[in-house]
């Protein structure tokens, strides 16, 4: 299976890069291996297979997506996908039913020497604003782990690319940019540092860069 | 066949050896002037020393396959420099299925019929039915807003990256008597032609440039650098007949209308970045900036050095 993976995951890869030409900027942090949390925004499904294609081989393999299980576990090629070639740490989104705490789960990957990609607008994006805001996960996740890098990454054009209900993509040329870290001050109230962590997001932002095209 | 093979070989063994001799210059250059990269110049030289030796392989090996080799390379280099063109379009959702035709229906169409040769669909496959059937998906799609800008942003995208380069590998279907198997070449010439136009551009203008053509446009080019270029470019034309079906006097003037063709393309695509405010089209290769960047000149001289050779030369 561990092969069948491998396999898996260099198409997917080189899928990526054929529609995406995709290319990651460092700006303000290098890609070395450090245990890390990379908060990205979420548009497509293909979100966090761009930013696991950009980074180097011997940190995408100890980085893990955080994915919603209600779309990961629906069908045996989405889980074959999702577990198997990607290592998702997959969690319930649904507050009233669930059992594990996604948070717990999260730290327990962390503890295991993982680096996480998560979404904290906790679902695709699919208005015409740039930004949800933020669930208090990434929060509760940083002062759980304070050490731990949160590095925001803003992942541009994928929208145009793949727009939501089509299944045909357009190959246009994505960015993946990587900013500064972030760390939760040791007083720092939870509106206060989602606030932060949005304005770090959003400052990657192209548009926000050349003030608008 | 063979003596065709053998021109070739003559040919990139002759670029290989500028290439090495580039590679040598550059690194002692580098040795001097830049040891820790830290020299602009220096640092670009050698990526595009680089790139340039990308670029000779692959187009050795495509030459080394023959018709199909040399179809799949320019199909290519048309999938990425379309690719390039659409990310800076205005293009939005209402687009997505004219967008998703061009490149997955109507790019390897184009190149199909370069590939079984049949000239009276190629050359008007883009500019007639494409024009035609591409708004209607768009319109189908009922989004009207800015509908003018974004339809005439997709046929433009086509022609450039699609159209026009697609000529280039059109180029071994021309029946010249007496030059049978030897299509390659003429390829070869070409952009051997508008890449050395490109360099010697860039010599010269570095080592006499004064006077801007175009401060607006594109701030490097200069009447000095423009001049020598095209001269040389010219005269190494004239010097390659030996490889084409053209006497010295008319492979010289076909440079020239290869290099002129090539430079004014460049100024066209130099507006179209500055529009969209940007200074490379993209970023694939290192040192060339993005496709387009390279094929900009080969993108307006090859249907006109086509359109020429075949109307003159050819029997087709």
């Amino acid at each position: 299976m561990d092969f069948v993976a491998g396999i898996a995951a260099a198409a997917i890869i080189l899928f990526a890069r054929f529609i995406t030409a995709v290319r990651a900027v460092w700006q303000g942090i290098e890609p070395v291996p450090r245990q890390r949390v990379y908060f990205a925004n979420h548009v497509s499904h293909g979100d966090f297979i761009l930013l696991w294609t950009v980074l180097p081989v011997r940190m995408r393999r100890r980085t893990r997506p955080v994915a919603g299980a209600d779309y990961w576990l629906k069908s045996p090629i989405r889980r074959f996908i999702g577990r198997d070639v990607f290592n998702a740490v997959l969690i319930d989104r649904n507050r009233d039913s669930r059992t594990d705490d996604p948070v717990a789960q999260m730290t327990e990957a962390l503890d295991g020497g993982a680096s996480l990609i998560v979404f904290p607008e906790g679902t695709r994006n699919e208005t015409g604003t740039r930004l949800l805001p933020f669930k208090s996960g990434l929060y509760h996740l940083a002062k759980a782990r304070p050490a731990v890098d949160l590095v925001p990454v803003w992942i541009d054009n994928l929208n145009r690319v793949m727009p939501k209900g089509e299944f045909v993509p357009v190959p246009l040329i994505c960015t993946v940019t990587f900013g500064a870290p972030l760390h939760v001050g040791s007083d720092e109230a939870k509106d206060a540092f989602i606030a932060r962590a949005e304005q770090a997001l959003l400052a990657l932002s192209p548009d926000t860069q050349s003030n608008g095209r | 066949m063979t003596a065709a093979h053998l021109d070739l070989i003559k040919l990139l063994a002759g670029l290989a050896a500028i290439l090495v001799a580039a590679s040598i210059a550059g690194y002692v250059l580098q040795r001097r002037l830049s040891p820790d990269g830290s020299n602009a110049v220096v640092e670009n030289l050698n990526d595009r020393v680089k790139a340039w030796w990308v670029m000779i392989v692959l187009m050795g090996l495509a030459l080394l396959f023959g018709r199909i080799g040399i179809v799949l390379l320019f199909g290519f280099a048309s999938f990425a420099a379309l690719r390039e063109f659409v990310t800076l379009t205005d293009t939005r959702r209402g687009d997505h299925w004219a967008l998703a035709s061009a490149f997955f229906l109507i790019l390897p169409f184009q190149y199909y019929l370069i590939f079984i040769d049949w000239y009276g669909m190629y050359s008007i496959f883009i500019p007639v039915y494409a024009f035609l059937l591409l708004p209607i998906a768009a319109a189908l799609r009922g989004d009207t807003d800015q509908f003018l800008v974004r339809i005439s942003e997709v046929q433009w995208a086509l022609m450039i990256c699609v159209f026009c380069v697609s000529h280039v590998p059109a180029l071994l279907t021309l029946q010249i008597p007496g030059y049978e198997g030897r299509n390659l070449l003429l390829i070869a010439f070409l952009v051997v032609v508008v890449q050395s136009s490109d360099v010697l551009q860039y010599v010269w203008g570095k080592l006499l440039g004064r006077t801007k053509i175009a401060p607006d446009l594109s701030p490097s080019k200069t009447v000095e650098g423009f001049i020598g270029g095209a001269a040389s470019a010219t005269l190494l034309g004239a010097a390659l007949s030996w490889m084409t079906p053209f006497t010295p006097v008319q492979a010289g003037a076909l440079s020239l209308v290869i290099v002129l063709m090539g430079f004014f393309g460049g100024l066209v695509m130099s507006a179209i970045k500055r529009d969209r405010g940007v200074k490379d089209w993209g970023h694939l290769i290192a040192g060339h900036g993005g496709f387009i960047d390279r094929l900009d000149s080969v993108i307006f001289s090859a249907p006109i050095f086509f359109h020429i050779v075949r109307y003159w030369w050819s029997t087709t």
